[in-house]
């Protein structure tokens, strides 16, 4: 594939990414009316409705507009991150989102290394040990992980490691990186455990598919020696149907790390989303309901990308949707 | 799809060794049992009133008197669990069948009438699969103020375009059968050859389907309990359950540990009894 034919495919899925935004948008904006109440109660948050505070939300959100008028306004302030204040503590939205990015960001990528340690590496062992004993056991164990959803894995992690044998610290973010690494071992494996039995069960079923190749058993009889074969042969071809599930795992991720958060009491992006559930705070809900939106999309768009810098064959008009 | 005709000795033995051994699947059979017994007569079951409380005697460790200890509050934890089991069971059961009638039905009309009905459905999926479903609930549900039945309700619409996605596949497949076509010719109605001639051949895939449906909606309603989004406050609820004891964890760990451990092992069971029935109708044939 040449490099003006990706250049298209990034513009193209660009074009596709603006448009699932603008969609998700309009559906993020119509939750203030929908929800129970009129939209200034929905702005209110359960505050005393004065006259005078009546009147600022209005002018605030421009309610006196018709309805599109109102989306379009809302639309070109949060393109400059301006979702509004916070009905629970009046601050703009976007400042605490900010100051709650980090260890929400830090669980990620941790439990995300996790999920490819804890899944490629097993998944691949399990392939090459067909049937074998300790094949049988990480495919049962994998069953079992894949059914224990992370709000049920987290408290289990803790039972076993925080009150049984206190290894790891039972909440809390600790300083410095080392610190922090340590107190958020849990709850990335609580959050990397599901996901990595999915991936393990892909990627131990796409091995003994490429295994059971011809140019396997050819490379082999050729005399390269095992150890080339497997890696540089077997295994990147058996990399292939794995990132594209990659995708897919994604949105597990995200939704995972909100449980694991209030299992956790992390204090990261999704224990704020739950907080502003709880108090029904409008302005957060639409603002982290965008945020993760396009963070999915992105993430979407990198799985992608990633795709085809592993697999030069892929034709992506061949694709099916 | 051709040399998949070809059966050789390795892949026939390969097949018979693959098959799980059905006392695992026995044990989930009666694993299920266990729990549906527990959601229909779990209440009279109960050695005491699941709500009930004794602050005097709080955090009771497990004991003959309270077998799983007893919480916060002083209700019994053994009796909330086998209360709970109700609302585990309900909503999913709803769920799945409502999905399946829905789902199969749009995935039928999707595979053999193609179209509109069939773009439609195929960026329902798209926007489903971009965006994890439990999200959508948890932001929906803290709009609208959350419930159990609202929490079905959503899982219910996001789960059909899956339902309908794997049954337009299986559809697809049929609809070039010379069956089909041999009742084509015959004259029979499009609406009879759907109902009466393709979903006998795919109703494996459908049922095998819908278990796993259940497993995955028992998973997230639990999960929106654990969130405060699904069962009302006080109703037994495993997912409750688990939020409501967590602090418990260093005092009676056992009222957050049952309840945890009866999802997961609900879960494993049920799911293993999908992938069971999926593997006994692709290695008939029927299917694929």
């Amino acid at each position: 594939m040449s490099a003006r034919a990706i250049l298209l495919m990034i513009g193209k899925r660009l074009v596709a990414l603006v448009v699932l935004i603008a969609i998700l948008s309009f559906l993020v904006f119509s939750l203030v009316h929908i929800a129970p109440g009129t939209v200034v109660d929905a702005y209110l948050g359960g505050k005393p409705a004065t006259p005078e505070l009546v009147q600022a939300l209005t002018e605030r959100y421009h309610l006196d507009e018709p309805f599109l008028t109102q989306y379009w306004l809302w639309l070109r302030d949060a393109l400059v991150f301006d979702f509004g204040e916070s009905t629970l503590t009046t601050l703009p939205v976007t400042d605490e989102i900010g100051a709650r990015l980090g260890p929400s960001a830090f669980l990620a990528v941790y439990a995300y290394l996790l999920t490819l340690i804890l899944g490629v590496i097993p998944g691949v062992v399990a392939a090459l040990r067909q049937r074998k004993t300790l094949d049988r056991g990480l495919v049962a164990g994998a069953v079992v992980a894949l059914s224990t959803p992370p709000f049920v894995m987290g408290i289990l992690l803790l039972y076993l490691f925080a009150v049984l044998v206190p290894v790891f610290p039972a909440a809390g973010l600790g300083e410095g990186f080392l610190d922090q690494l340590w107190h958020l071992t849990l709850p990335a494996l609580a959050l990397a455990l599901c996901v990595a039995a999915f991936l393990l069960r892909h990627s131990r079923a796409s091995m003994i598919k490429v295994l059971d190749q011809d140019y396997i058993m050819f490379a082999r009889a050729r005399g390269l020696s095992r150890r080339h074969v497997l890696v540089r042969y077997a295994f990147r071809n058996a990399l292939i149907p794995v990132v594209t599930v990659s995708g897919s795992l994604l949105a597990f991720f995200f939704a995972g790390a909100v449980f694991v958060e209030t299992a956790f009491s992390l204090g990261g992006i999704g224990e704020l989303l739950v907080q502003a559930t709880e108090t029904s705070d409008m302005p957060m809900i639409q603002a982290l309901a965008m945020l993760i939106a396009v963070l999915i999309v992105l993430a979407n768009l990198l799985a992608d990308l990633a795709y085809v810098a592993i697999d030069p064959r892929i034709r992506f008009e061949g694709r099916s949707a | 799809m051709t040399e998949a005709a070809i059966t050789t000795p390795q892949r026939l033995t390969g097949r018979r060794v693959r098959r799980r051994p059905p006392v695992l699947i026995a044990l989930c059979f009666a694993f299920m049992a266990l729990v549906l017994l527990m959601a229909i007569a779990g209440p009279m079951l109960a050695p005491h009133d699941p709500a009930q409380q004794d602050v005097l005697g709080s955090l009771a460790p497990p004991g003959a008197e309270h077998w799983l200890g007893t919480d916060g509050l002083g209700r019994d934890v053994f009796s909330r669990m086998l209360a709970g089991a109700q609302s585990a069971i309900l909503g999913p059961l709803v769920i799945a069948l409502a999905s399946m009638v829905c789902g199969n039905l749009l995935g039928l009309l999707a595979g053999y009438r193609g179209g509109i009905i069939d773009s439609l459905v195929m960026r329902w999926v798209d926007l489903m699969v971009a965006i994890p479903s439990l999200l959508i609930i948890i932001v929906v549900a803290g709009a609208l103020g959350g419930g159990y039945w609202l929490a079905v309700g959503l899982l219910i619409v996001l789960t059909i375009p899956t339902d309908a996605r794997v049954m337009r596949a299986a559809t697809l497949e049929q609809t070039p059968r010379p069956y089909v076509e041999a009742a084509k010719t015959l004259g029979v109605t499009d609406g009879r050859i759907m109902v009466r001639h393709i979903w006998p051949n795919i109703a494996a895939a459908a049922v095998a389907n819908s278990v796993i449906i259940f497993a995955g909606s028992l998973v997230s309603l639990a999960g929106l309990s654990f969130l405060g989004l699904g069962a009302e406050p006080g109703t037994p609820d495993w997912g409750q359950m688990l939020s409501e004891n967590q602090p418990l964890l260093f005092t009676n760990p056992v009222a957050i540990i049952a309840p945890g451990i009866a999802i997961a092992l609900t879960a494993t069971s049920v799911n293993l009894v999908g992938d069971w029935i999926y593997e006994k109708m692709s290695s008939r044939g029927a299917g694929r």
